[in-house]
């Protein structure tokens, strides 16, 4: 039997799903349209200006605020659909969309340049669906000072589409920051118990991640001696002139580290619970949805391309700390008493399968964890929107306390089972694809190393159906008396109250419904971004990560 | 000497420091103006003092932005080198200046007994001052100007002169500033009698002279009087910056000097200090580089981390701010260890400089506005609903902060991003590295304080009354603090995403 290597292995299905679903897609393929890098740049500045517009008059109306955020949020989102749509297979060499501006340090080879490949699309359509997805509930639900959760979260999310469309690395880190600096705001002023030392822990610990991963950069770009931080050109120049083996080796370091920081690789991950648990809803989705990818996508995107080398180097070290993150959190996960807790070490659990994706340093493990990034980010923002809105029915987290709130909330049950089986990667899900293409990659590096990473996946069983059972299911608690407890029904009097139905309301089930439906259209169309992944991961890693079938693949395409 | 005479003459280099001139005219002017105003009419002073200030800075934007022939080269039989560093640095104190002449006019607003005359002629003086002594091409000329500006500083440090505290700290800076200022001569002398001595190769009759000094001392680089005196040189300097060993009256006297005091010692002394370091460092002594390299390097690591260990616990504003700036001394340190290898190292000093400027005066003067009665205790308790209550002043502080602890979108980051990527050119790792830890910790008390700004407090106890749960002082900001807090952070944030700027340094 020939050695299975890529997603070569699913075309036939693919095929076959693709014949339902993407033909009519076909006649945009061909297509690249000189407005598209124009809209790709739009998608960055829309957010930003709209949050300066939000920033600087203070006295207007809430309704316009409210007016103003949703279309910023809806922008981009159309913006990313329509890039992804019109995003040419044929011509995914490079970058499609380019842009160049500059901003003054040219002198330093730092120019703004933007577009996205097959590695960068995805991610930059999932920034753009969460964000629209946390503003909208943003904008439905929060009430205290909207205006400035509003500016903030629009800073967050044009940082967010930034990140993703940067191909000059300067840039790339600019973003980053810029969107984590309003989630330590917003923390701190909107959000739960204990947010006074998550905030500060989870800000340390980022800068300090943030801060490893520049110096990594810095290193790639001085020791290159090219003179610029475009990832285009440094690729090239790599590619001929290969660092030393230790300088590669310690820059490397520098990034898995930093990156890794960011990512809450084991044993780095305790600022992730603990501040998406006190983090308010949208920038819980924002930042575990999507910026939390930053790191991987570093990793994925700049570390092991430009450094190969290195990067085999560190594989040993970094399989030890998936597992990790993989089976020591997965046992912490199911300890887990707490709704919000629970979610936060799931999330820092699932990273572990993308670092594993990394680890095979293969064309399908590394393609692997993009579909797990872009996957994860959709479900674990889904499960963070969704235990909010328990939040507001029970009034406590502790799972404990809870039952029965199947027979009052069925939508909320139905969106929030098929999270969790998202998460557990039940096929149909993207997140399926995402594991499974990871487990081959893993066959094909060490076979033995599959049965740790299945022990995760029963793991996340567990715990999730769990979850399912305690909260949703068997008697209602006597001492819980489940009412909305949004801002609304506090107004009204509690003789209404009784007979109102408490399940989703429309504010809460059109992000759940944005949310749930990209991740079953990608579960059952994965070709969608698969083939653009593909093509990108073939195309910036060295020939030495393919084997035998890409060629095959190639001829597919 | 009848020959120096007749080149003075001949060459009319005056129009060549002309915004000094004019900035101790104004200075001056004051002296005559205090005398023939009538009293009740004396709060034109710091009116005159601001807008002449103002109409100067437009001049100099001005006459850098467009003019095609500025006079690059050394005036006055090389006492004074204009450089475009120089230039820069003019802008820079006026800049200083002016900010300065506002906080203090608002200050004086809130201490009616102080009498706020003679605040500004000396702040002037200081400002001249500072700008001949970043220009200074010769010892003699780097000392007096060096005394003119440290003596201003004791009048104006102690200028509270009815509180304790601010007479403690004008003692503690004149005694150290006077102990410092002694090194500095002690240093000067031993190069001058080294430099002088025409038994040694290639020694001068000139011996003041940077230029005539670095022929001497890359011909001695190893001459122990020649390291000895540059040693000296350097302490004495150290002393303005505030690096480690000579850093220990920062805190008490930020603390204890009224708060204008405080910002123009923190911004316009320290970024002096600077500049002369690296004029030093570009100069005479580039050929004692691998002597002074690991003396600087080891100071460097010291200041970094005891400004931020130092500042880690502090909840007293203007020592934290203090101590926070012996920590900014420590970055742009290795900048300047850095411009002993590249030639741009110097110029991303002075940017950080002014991104470390425009960021630290938005700080001052929202720290002036928020108590404005009493500064010297204020603590980040004073900062409880600052967001909540006054969102604009809660803005422009975080984004102050932001920008000191080097956080992108902001100037900040910028600054510190080239002094990063110059030490990394260097190859100065280990100090890469220390920056690095230095930065981390300085997020606790930078994101601490930006806490206390944004922190949803619970609600006022029920018990208070009403007079109590009274918006506090701050909740009103003027139109005019909100201009200057405006345009300082719109700058702050636009020089973090567009550099154009930088185009006139990195030439």
């Amino acid at each position: 039997m020939d050695v299975i290597t890529d997603f070569a292995f699913f075309e036939p299905l693919f095929q076959i799903l693709d014949s339902f679903v993407g033909n009519w897609l076909q006649s945009y393929i061909d297509m690249d349209f000189a407005i598209n890098k124009i809209l790709l740049i739009a998608a960055i500045q829309i957010p930003i200006l709209s949050a300066l517009v939000l920033l600087i008059f203070g006295k207007i109306s809430d309704k316009f605020v409210k007016n103003l955020a949703v279309i910023a949020f809806f922008i981009p989102a159309i913006i990313a659909c329509w890039l992804w749509s019109a995003y040419n297979i044929v011509g995914s060499s490079g970058f499609a969309y380019f842009s160049d501006t500059y901003t003054g340090l040219e002198l330093f080879g730092i120019s703004l340049k933007l577009g996205l490949n097959g590695i960068s699309l995805p991610l930059f359509v999932l920034a753009a669906l969460v964000g629209l997805a946390a503003g909208l509930y943003a904008v439905y639900s929060v009430t205290d000072n909207l205006r400035h959760y509003l500016t903030l979260l629009l800073l967050m999310h044009g940082g967010l589409m930034g990140i993703f469309a940067s191909i000059d690395i300067f840039f790339f880190y600019f973003f980053h920051e810029l969107a984590l600096i309003p989630t330590f705001i917003m923390i701190a002023r909107w959000g739960g118990p204990g947010r006074r030392s998550a905030a500060i822990e989870m800000t340390i610990y980022l800068t300090l991640g943030a801060l490893l991963s520049l110096i990594g950069l810095i290193g790639i770009y001085l020791e290159s001696g090219l003179g610029s931080f475009d990832i285009i050109s440094l690729r090239k120049h790599l590619a001929e002139f290969p660092l030393s083996e230790i300088t590669e080796k310690y820059l490397f370091g520098l990034l898995l580290f930093g990156f890794g920081i960011l990512v809450s690789l084991w044993p780095f991950h305790s600022w992730a619970p603990r501040g998406y648990g006190s983090a308010p809803t949208s920038a819980a989705m924002l930042h575990a949805g999507v910026l939390k990818k930053f790191g991987l996508y570093g990793i994925i995107q700049i570390g092991a391309p430009l450094l190969p080398i290195g990067a085999t180097q560190w594989t040993n070290l970094l399989l030890f700390l998936a597992l990790g993150n993989i089976i020591i959190i997965g046992f912490v996960t199911l300890a887990q008493k707490d709704l919000k807790q629970l979610i936060g070490y799931s999330s820092v659990m699932h990273m572990g399968y993308a670092f594993l994706g990394i680890v095979c340093l293969s064309t399908i493990g590394i393609g692997g964890a993009v579909l797990i990034m872009f996957a994860h980010g959709l479900s674990i923002s889904l499960l963070f929107l969704l235990s909010t809105c328990i939040y507001k029915r029970s009034n406590t987290l502790d799972m404990r306390q809870m039952g029965g709130l199947a027979t009052k909330a069925p939508v909320l049950a139905f969106f929030f089972i098929a999270a969790i089986l998202a998460g557990i990667g039940l096929p149909g899900f993207a997140n399926f694809w995402g594991e499974i293409t990871v487990f081959i990659g893993l066959w094909q590096y060490k076979p033995i190393l599959v049965f740790p990473a299945i022990l995760g996946i029963v793991l996340s069983a567990i715990y999730g159906l769990r979850a399912i059972s305690s909260i949703f299911y068997g008697p209602i608690p006597e001492s819980l008396n489940y009412k909305l407890n949004s801002e609304t029904s506090v107004a009204d009097s509690k003789q209404e109250n009784q007979n109102e139905s408490i399940d989703l309301n429309y504010g809460e089930k059109m992000p759940a419904a944005i949310l749930l439906v990209t991740l079953v259209i990608v579960g059952f169309w994965p070709k969608s971004i698969s083939d653009f992944i593909n093509g990108s991961v073939v195309e910036i890693y060295p020939k030495s990560y393919h084997t035998k079938t890409v060629s095959n693949l190639d001829n597919n395409n | 000497m009848q020959n120096i005479y007749q080149i003075y003459a001949q060459l009319n280099t005056w129009n060549s420091i002309l915004p000094e001139i004019l900035l101790a005219l104004l200075a001056l002017s004051f002296l005559v103006i205090e005398i023939t105003l009538p009293k009740e009419k004396h709060n034109y002073i710091p009116k005159i003092a601001f807008w002449g200030q103002v109409m100067l800075l437009i001049g100099a934007l001005a006459y850098f932005t467009f003019s095609e022939n500025l006079i690059y080269g050394e005036s006055f039989s090389g006492l004074i080198k204009h450089s475009m560093r120089g230039e820069l640095m003019r802008i820079f104190f006026l800049f200083c200046s002016v900010l300065v002449t506002y906080m203090a006019n608002f200050y004086f607003k809130h201490h009616e007994k102080l009498s706020q005359t003679e605040f500004y002629p000396i702040l002037l003086l200081i400002t001249a001052g500072l700008m001949l002594l970043v220009q200074s091409n010769n010892f003699i000329m780097l000392f007096v100007t060096l005394e003119t500006v440290t003596i201003g500083f004791y009048v104006l440090v102690s200028y509270r002169r009815l509180q304790a505290q601010s007479l403690e700290a004008g003692l503690k800076y004149l005694i150290l500033g006077a102990f410092s200022s002694a090194i500095l001569l002690f240093g000067i002398v031993l190069l001058y009698g080294v430099c002088g001595n025409p038994n040694l190769s290639y020694s001068s009759s000139d011996p003041m002279n940077f230029s005539s000094l670095e022929i001497f001392t890359s011909a001695n680089s190893d001459n122990i009087l020649v390291l000895a005196g540059a040693i000296l040189v350097l302490a004495g300097i150290a002393f303005k910056i505030g690096a480690v060993p000579f850093q220990i009256w920062i805190p008490d006297v930020y603390q204890g000097a009224p708060i204008p005091t405080t910002a123009f010692l923190a911004v316009a002394s320290k970024a002096a200090g600077f500049i002369v370091l690296i004029n030093l460092i570009e100069g005479p002594f580039a050929p004692l580089r691998d002597s002074l390299v690991p003396l600087l390097s080891a100071m460097a690591v010291v200041t970094i981390l005891f400004g931020n260990l130092g500042a880690l616990s502090q909840r007293n504003i203007k020592r934290l701010l203090g101590l926070s700036g012996i920590a900014h001394a420590g970055y742009l340190l290795i900048g300047v260890v850095a411009s002993f290898y590249i030639t741009w190292a110097g110029d991303a000093v002075l940017f950080y400089l002014y991104t470390y400027m425009f960021a630290s005066f938005a700080v001052f003067i929202v720290v002036g506005l928020v108590t404005p009665n009493d500064d010297t205790n204020q603590t980040l308790d004073d900062y409880k609903n600052l967001f909540k209550e006054n969102s604009f002043l809660g803005g422009v502080l975080v984004i102050g902060l932001g920008s000191l602890a080097g956080i992108p979108p902001l100037a900040g980051f910028i600054g510190k991003f080239l002094i990063f990527v110059a030490a990394y050119q260097a190859k100065l790792y280990g100090l890469l590295a220390i920056a690095v830890i230095g930065v981390v910790i300085s997020i606790y008390y930078y994101f601490g304080w930006i806490m206390e700004v944004v922190y949803r407090h619970n609600k006022y106890p029920v018990d208070k009354t009403d007079d109590e749960l009274a918006k506090p002082e701050w909740a009103y900001v003027g139109i005019a603090p909100r201009l200057i807090l405006g345009c300082l952070a719109s700058i702050t944030v636009i020089l973090g995403i567009y550099q154009g700027m930088l185009k006139y340094l990195f030439l």
